[in-house]
């Protein structure tokens, strides 16, 4: 079963990485990840200011805004698809996520199975 | 062979059900992965016993029985429904090798106790399930245990079901180095259950010793399965030993009658003494867990045939340990409560006061109950009053708000000229 984790950053410093872990943490998750074969995809997310929005209204019309900004403290940064047999696998993995660390947290989701 | 009675082959199904209903439930979902179908099976082999058993009179092995029809029934329901069918398939579930034969049936119910009491369900939901699946209750009586509406402990209950099988919670026993982290959230949950039935939080009936005994003997069942796990004897040891006072603890008119003030010859001494059994049990091994000590505090009070012959100095110490184990605003102020009876109301007053920067414990009744209380002692009866008042403001049940009219009424009448 798949499982999408949504990593959000706690606090972030000045240069953009989740305080309380570094580099080395998220290689090595990386690594972790995908030596137990659980990987499907995952990817980390540019800084929010390069963030656009884009609506389309009922009469087409198209609206382009910079944004958002973060309102709240946490901002997704990432995220992983991970397949796993079933919830405590994907929680377990989600508890190792570096992104859960330092008031960040990770938030698991079931991806849809529309009996494909 | 004489046929028994409908009326009481009705009753036979009735126990029998009540007792098997969790162990026919667990077999099911192991054998099929599947909650709603497991459950749709159970009660279709009860309403298959309802029909069977007045006729042809209760089987042998009532159990058995009721497992056989009800895993029929279920692949009945898989072959008329073709695409449950194939959705199990898909969760490769051995629907008929995994289902034991033969009379007796291994106990699946630890699983299910954890997968009730997942973390990942929300809190509410976790008790109405496990009373629901393991109890045996049906969802108005859930619903009538937690005062709420059948229709919204319905929707409370598919939706936490709904939950287990689209987030796919597993039916599983936590593994070794899990089951430390785990257990404590099953504990938690019947020790709610137990104390919704004790003080029922709002409402006109202080006590719903329904639900409590309910408690008690899903703990019993849960210590049968994890026999070495002495916090579950902790936690059965402290049931048993509070359940002990249940009917001294209300006086003929429902109002409530003090620990100070209980007729402790009305005490269930069998029930006490199985619960010193336990406590000691539980105390034995090893550091002692929350539960053994809150245990131990209710045996000292159990074993005392008054207040004033209580061991509070030991009962402060127990406290000093389950402050250590679980800091708590409201342990904190049990433990000040035990110092005002084992140093006097002047000191407990210092130790209550020192606690009063608790945001918690401002809104919390018997913080202020037990500052009303040692003012009083202290023969400062219009501050009593104010606490008092306070506390009545803050109280939930009927009972509850009847005693603390007395005392208020006590304390503020020495102020009428």
């Amino acid at each position: 079963m798949k499982y999408m984790l949504l990593i959000n950053a706690g606090s972030v410093t000045e240069d953009g990485a989740a305080e309380g872990c570094d580099v080395q943490d998220w290689v090595n998750y990386d690594k972790a990840v995908q030596d137990a074969g659980i990987y499907v995809s995952g990817e980390s997310l540019a800084d929010l200011v390069t963030a656009t929005t884009v609506r389309v209204a009922a009469d087409g019309t198209r609206t382009v805004v910079d944004g958002p900004f973060a309102e709240t403290r946490e901002v997704l940064g990432g995220f992983y698809v991970i397949d796993v047999p079933d919830l405590d696998a994907a929680l377990e993995w989600a508890a190792r996520c570096p992104g859960a660390l330092g008031g960040g947290s990770v938030v698991v989701r079931p991806v849809a199975d529309f009996g494909a | 062979m004489a046929s028994p009675s409908a009326a009481s082959a009705g009753g036979a199904v009735e126990a029998v059900f009540r007792e098997e209903h969790g162990r026919l439930l667990a077999t099911l979902v192991r054998g099929f992965g599947d909650l709603d179908l497991a459950e749709e099976a159970t009660s279709a082999a009860l309403e298959a016993a309802l029909v069977h058993w007045p006729v042809q009179g209760v089987p042998a092995r009532p159990g058995a029985w009721l497992l056989a029809t009800a895993r029929r029934k279920a692949v009945d329901r898989l072959r008329r429904d073709q695409t449950y069918a194939a959705k199990l398939a898909l969760m490769q579930v051995d629907t008929v090798t995994e289902m034991p034969e033969g009379p007796e049936f291994p106990d699946d119910r630890l699983q299910l106790f954890f997968t009730c009491a997942h973390p990942a369900l929300p809190e509410d939901a976790r008790g109405a399930l496990t009373l629901r699946c393991l109890a045996g209750l049906t969802t108005p009586e859930v619903a009538r245990a937690y005062l709420v509406p059948p229709a919204t402990m319905a929707k409370r209950i598919v939706r936490a079901k709904k939950k287990i099988r689209e987030a796919r919670i597993p039916f599983r026993v936590p593994g070794g180095d899990e089951l430390p982290e785990r257990l404590p959230g099953v504990l938690q949950v019947l020790y709610s259950i137990f104390t919704e039935g004790y003080v029922a939080s709002s409402g006109p009936s202080l006590q719903r010793t329904d639900l409590a005994a309910e408690a008690i003997r899903l703990v019993r069942i849960l210590r049968a399965l994890l026999p070495s796990e002495r916090e579950v004897t902790g936690l059965l040891a402290l049931m048993l030993l509070i359940h002990a006072r249940r009917d001294a603890r209300t006086a003929p008119d429902g109002s409530l009658v003090l620990l100070e003030d209980q007729d402790r010859a009305r005490w269930d001494a069998p029930m006490i003494t199985e619960g010193l059994t336990l406590v000691r049990l539980a105390l034995t091994g090893g550091p002692a867990g929350p539960y053994a000590v809150q245990a131990a505090i209710a045996a000292l009070h159990d074993e005392a045939a008054s207040v004033s012959t209580t061991d509070w100095p030991q009962v402060v110490a127990l406290y000093d340990v389950l402050l250590s184990l679980t800091p708590s605003p409201v342990v904190a102020l049990n433990r000040a409560a035990a110092v005002a009876m084992r140093d006097g109301p002047a000191a407990g007053l210092v130790v209550l006061d020192a606690l009063s920067g608790e945001e918690r414990l401002q809104d919390y009744a018997p913080f202020h109950v037990a500052r009303g209380d040692v003012l009083e002692r202290l023969g400062r009866l219009p501050e009593a009053a104010t606490a008092y008042a306070k506390a009545l403001d803050l109280a939930g049940t009927d009972p509850e708000r009847q005693h603390l009219r007395q005392r208020l009424n006590r304390t503020s009448a020495q102020r009428q000229p």
